[in-house]
């Protein structure tokens, strides 16, 4: 393994300053991704950070490096495109729970059944912000919003388990509150080789009134203080479904499986980008003949 | 010119199409030039299939309104098409299986009943039992004989067609194929004279294989696509073929998944193509702006069917003209290109993802069933293996210190930004669907800059002036003293060109022009071309005319008339002359169902109720009856004894089925 030459942090500021709410959970992602990214001295060149639509997804317009701010809910086909296209790259996907657990959890599940190769990073602050305030998929039951003004009737989705059952390889939950643990646990899933998934709770302080800093501050504990082996899969998929009054924080699950790129052909000659693009006369040939 | 065609009906798992292509490529090695058409149903078994090979010693441009030699696989095919037989053609089906009566077919059409045990009896005594799906390449033999092609081609397209099964596979292939021809030879003439064989061999190739072939030649290295008839041939081409090619070929999720993955995969700076029918490219709508707004090339292949919805999931039309330019919100430049024919699609394909690549914008390539699905021969030399590369202004070096920032939006007059792609030092930039300016950074959220906005807008739509002077101008093909211009798009043209011919030997002198270049659309030099021509008929497969009120917002310039098809089945030539015909003369359009439609009413109902056991016989014109229309009379007779079984009436004017009655 080559030795990693750790960058300053500051190698990642963007060219913009956030624009979200002061107090938002956001910049402890950010700030993360960017101690990850120097931590693991990954070229902001070599560096491509895919968003969707929403607060969160503002991200890429915030950090040094190569960035694609795409459509609401589908930051993980543009990912998948561009990764496949040239996966000599590291590409991390950002974005909030609506865009990825609502209308795009779709390509989500598929991208992780696919185990490729690519971090997701999901803000998720349990509310739709950038529409003012709005139920989202993870939004817990009762809570009231704009759209559910006499509380959600509806239960909400968990991220940690559809990553486990989908076939994501790295499943994992921070808190931007700890920033510290955030920014090792997403050193950690760029380095994982698959799918890696890190929902990251990060609170709306203008919209969500109940899951706030205090909220999750009071309730989680690092499951590495408490020697979690998240090598099994059912044990794995039964911490997930702990939440209340202890919410676990750190890798639930980690495995090993061949990835996508392993067994895609087409990369035999390395990445699709720095291949030749002339056709093989011969094959051309072959294939015209074939029809003769 | 000489040439004949040959129908083969039967159903679906009949294996009819693998006898259309032992002919067809037979027909493609010795020179002789073909264009088939298979009418298939949504059915993996049964239904009814229904492929035409039409064979020339000149270019074939359509599978033509003829037919001289019917091989039927079946009873329903026999009632169905024999009567179609034109006059000296012959109907070739299994005797031991399948009826033909006299007056089934047209004066001078030969019944050639092949009694299958009989003529197969001394194969079968060699290599023992016979699967039924055999017969088949008795009645290719038959062919081989009729249409005068000699036993050498099949004999050798069989060969290779079952190489990998064996010697004696291929022998027992070779020897029911002379079975099938001695018989012929024994029994009746052959439909045409001698051919000049040239021994040009041609590929015998759809449009869809021309399209992913030529991406392939034009360097694509991602192909992204979901299931859906007419585009999926593309998908099996790219799959079956990836291992070879090394294009890296994606099944997604969905159609949003297919753009999006595409356009990811252009950003990055591959070479992208995706390809969909109509209800896919409904998906896709939002993303094709994304690439409009972000500048990133992508090729995005709309094949269209009978639509609206689900539709007619196997049928073909040309009515996706308007999704296809309305995809998206906004105002962005991006190509829509209408290739007309197999050589022009491999060509075009090759074509536009230069232009994608120049220009930085997505380009929506639209086919349609009969473009994408049809065979025909090709001319190999106009087929580049090796076509010129053009990607456009690349960056592939950036010193920030002698250049300064770069600027991956920045504003130029020719409107095209130099662009890099993720991984080049020094020229991080990020790719955004919202508003930006030259160095990407959003102008959408924290203040909106009118003056950024604007220039932004105007750099992007500048693309498109520059890009249509490098766009040949569409021309009349044909006559230039016409006194009528038939206006047409896609595979029409095939179509349209032969009616012309026609009708200009008829004395009416007619040409064509085709629109091939949609957007940008050359309005000034149509308008003039327009302008000029004196009697001026669109011809196009959909209710609304859809290319001629393009036109006419584009140039001011109204038709004269309307040719229109939408019940699915591609247009023929004699269709067009009769309307053509019929315009000039002033006459109305009758709507009215035919005598023909009206049998093909009954059969749809007996089908669907009433199993297989009637069929219908006479048919008559009766008066109201208390119906608010005339009605059509359809006679049913039992199909075993072809006795009086029952009646149904059929609205003249609505197509109703007022009355099923047994007797």
């Amino acid at each position: 393994m080559a030795t990693v030459i750790e960058l300053p942090v500051e190698t990642y500021k963007g060219p913009v300053e956030p624009d979200w709410c002061p107090g938002c959970g956001d910049f402890g992602v950010l700030k993360g991704i960017q101690t990850a990214a120097a931590k693991l001295g990954i070229p902001t060149h070599n560096l491509l950070v895919v968003s969707g639509i929403g607060c969160s997804s503002n991200l890429p317009g915030f950090i040094n490096a190569y960035g694609i701010h795409s459509l609401h809910g589908r930051a993980v086909p543009v990912a998948t495109g561009a990764h496949l296209a040239n996966t000599d790259l590291k590409t991390i996907i950002t974005g909030g729970d609506g865009d990825g657990y609502g209308i795009g959890v779709g390509h989500l599940i598929h991208a992780m059944r696919r185990n490729l190769d690519v971090t997701y990073i999901v803000m998720d602050n349990q509310i739709y912000g950038l529409t003012t305030g709005q139920t989202s998929p993870t939004t817990t039951v009762g809570h009231k919003t704009k759209s559910t003004p006499m509380g959600n009737v509806e239960n909400p989705l968990n991220p940690l388990a559809l990553a486990i059952t989908a076939g994501a390889t790295f499943v994992a939950r921070a808190f931007s509150g700890e920033q510290k643990h955030l920014a090792d646990t997403i050193a950690a899933a760029i380095e994982h080789k698959g799918f890696s998934l890190v929902d990251v709770h990060s609170p709306c302080v203008t919209y969500n009134k109940i899951n706030t800093y205090p909220f999750f501050k009071e309730r989680v504990y690092k499951l590495e203080d408490e020697n979690w082996d998240p090598s099994d899969f059912n044990s794995s998929l039964n911490k997930a479904w702990e939440w209340g009054d202890r919410i676990p924080l750190g890798v639930v699950y980690k495995t090993d499986k061949p990835t996508y790129e392993d067994s895609e052909i087409a990369f035999k000659k390395g990445a699709l980008v720095k291949q030749d693009l002339r056709a093989d006369k011969k094959v051309w040939q072959e294939c015209i003949d074939e029809m003769i | 010119m000489q040439e004949v065609t040959v129908g083969i009906a039967g159903a679906a798992g009949d294996g009819l199409d693998k006898s259309g292509d032992t002919l067809a490529r037979s027909c493609g090695r010795l020179g002789l030039h073909v264009y088939a058409y298979n009418c298939y149903q949504s059915i993996i078994r049964g239904g009814h299939i229904w492929l035409k090979v039409r064979i020339g010693e000149e270019k074939v441009l359509n599978h033509g309104d003829k037919l001289d030699v019917l091989v039927a696989l079946n009873q329903d095919s026999i009632e169905r098409h024999a009567g179609e037989v034109n006059e000296g053609g012959v109907v070739i089906f299994n005797s031991d299986r399948i009826k033909c009566m006299p007056d089934q077919v047209k004066k001078g059409v030969t019944i050639l009943g092949l009694p299958m045990k009989k003529v197969c009896e001394e194969v079968v005594a060699e290599h023992g039992p016979l699967q039924p799906i055999m017969q088949n390449t008795v009645a290719m033999g038959a062919v081989a004989y009729l249409a005068n092609i000699g036993l050498e081609q099949p004999s050798s397209v069989l060969t290779d067609t079952f190489a990998h099964k064996g010697q004696k596979v291929i022998d027992l292939n070779v020897s029911l194929l002379k079975a099938g021809f001695e018989f012929a030879k024994a029994n009746c003439k052959p439909v045409t004279k001698e051919w000049t064989f040239t021994k040009k061999r041609r590929p015998f190739m759809t449009g869809n294989e021309a399209i992913a072939m030529g991406a392939y030649a034009a360097g694509c290295k991602f192909y992204s696509a979901y299931p859906m008839t007419p585009a999926s041939t593309i998908l099996h081409w790219m799959a079956s073929n990836a291992h070879r090619t090394g294009i890296c070929v994606k099944q997604c999720e969905d159609e949003i998944s297919v753009i999006n993955m595409a356009i990811g995969a252009g950003i990055a700076g591959a070479r992208s193509m995706c390809a969909t029918a109509g209800g896919g490219f409904a998906l896709m709508t939002e993303a094709v702006g994304m690439a409009g707004i972000m500048e990133v090339p992508v090729v995005c292949v709309e094949v269209q069917r009978g639509g609206p919805s689900t539709g007619l999931p196997t049928k073909t039309e040309q009515a996706d003209l308007f999704q296809v330019y309305g995809a998206s919100q906004g105002e962005f430049p991006r190509i829509i290109v209408a290739p007309k024919d197999i050589a022009d699609a491999y060509q075009t394909t090759v074509d536009v993802f230069n232009f994608a690549d120049k220009y930085q914008l997505p380009v929506l390539l639209m086919s349609d069933l009969l473009l994408s699905e049809h065979p025909e021969t090709v001319d190999v030399e106009v087929l580049k293996h090796d076509p010129e590369i053009n990607r456009g202004e690349m960056v592939t070096e950036w010193n920030p210190e002698e250049q300064g920032k770069f600027k991956r939006f920045k504003l130029t007059e020719s409107g095209i930004s130099p662009r890099t792609i993720p991984g080049t030092p020094n020229t991080n930039y990020v790719s955004a669907t919202d508003e930006h300016d030259e160095e990407s950074i959003l102008v959408s959220d924290m203040f909106t800059t009118q003056a950024v906005r604007r220039k932004m807008m105007e750099k992007r739509q500048r693309k498109m002036d520059n890009l249509l002077k490098e766009l040949p101008a569409p021309k009349l093909e044909g006559p230039a003293d016409a006194d009528l211009t038939l206006v047409c798009w896609g595979s029409t043209w095939g179509v349209a060109t032969e009616a012309a011919a026609k009708l200009t030997a008829q004395g009416t002198k007619t040409n064509v022009l085709c629109i091939k270049w949609i957007l940008p659309f050359h309005a000034k030099e149509v308008g003039e071309i327009l302008a000029k021509c004196k009697k001026k008929i669109s011809v196009e497969v959909n209710f609304t005319s859809q290319m001629a009120r393009y036109i006419k917002s584009e140039t001011g310039v109204s038709m004269d008339g309307h040719i229109n098809k939408y019940d699915g089945e591609p247009l023929e030539p004699q269709m067009v002359i009769d309307h053509v015909n019929r315009i000039l003369k002033g006459g109305e359009l009758s709507l009215d169902v035919s005598e023909e439609e009206a049998r093909d009413f009954a059969y749809h109902y007996l089908r669907t109720h009433n199993g297989e056991k009637m069929r219908p016989t006479q048919v008559a014109q009766e008066a109201a009856n208390g119906h608010g229309e005339p009605v059509w009379n359809v006679q049913l007779s039992d199909r075993a004894t072809g006795e009086k079984a029952g009646q149904m009436k059929v609205g003249v004017k609505t197509g109703a089925t007022y009355s099923f009655e047994k007797v």
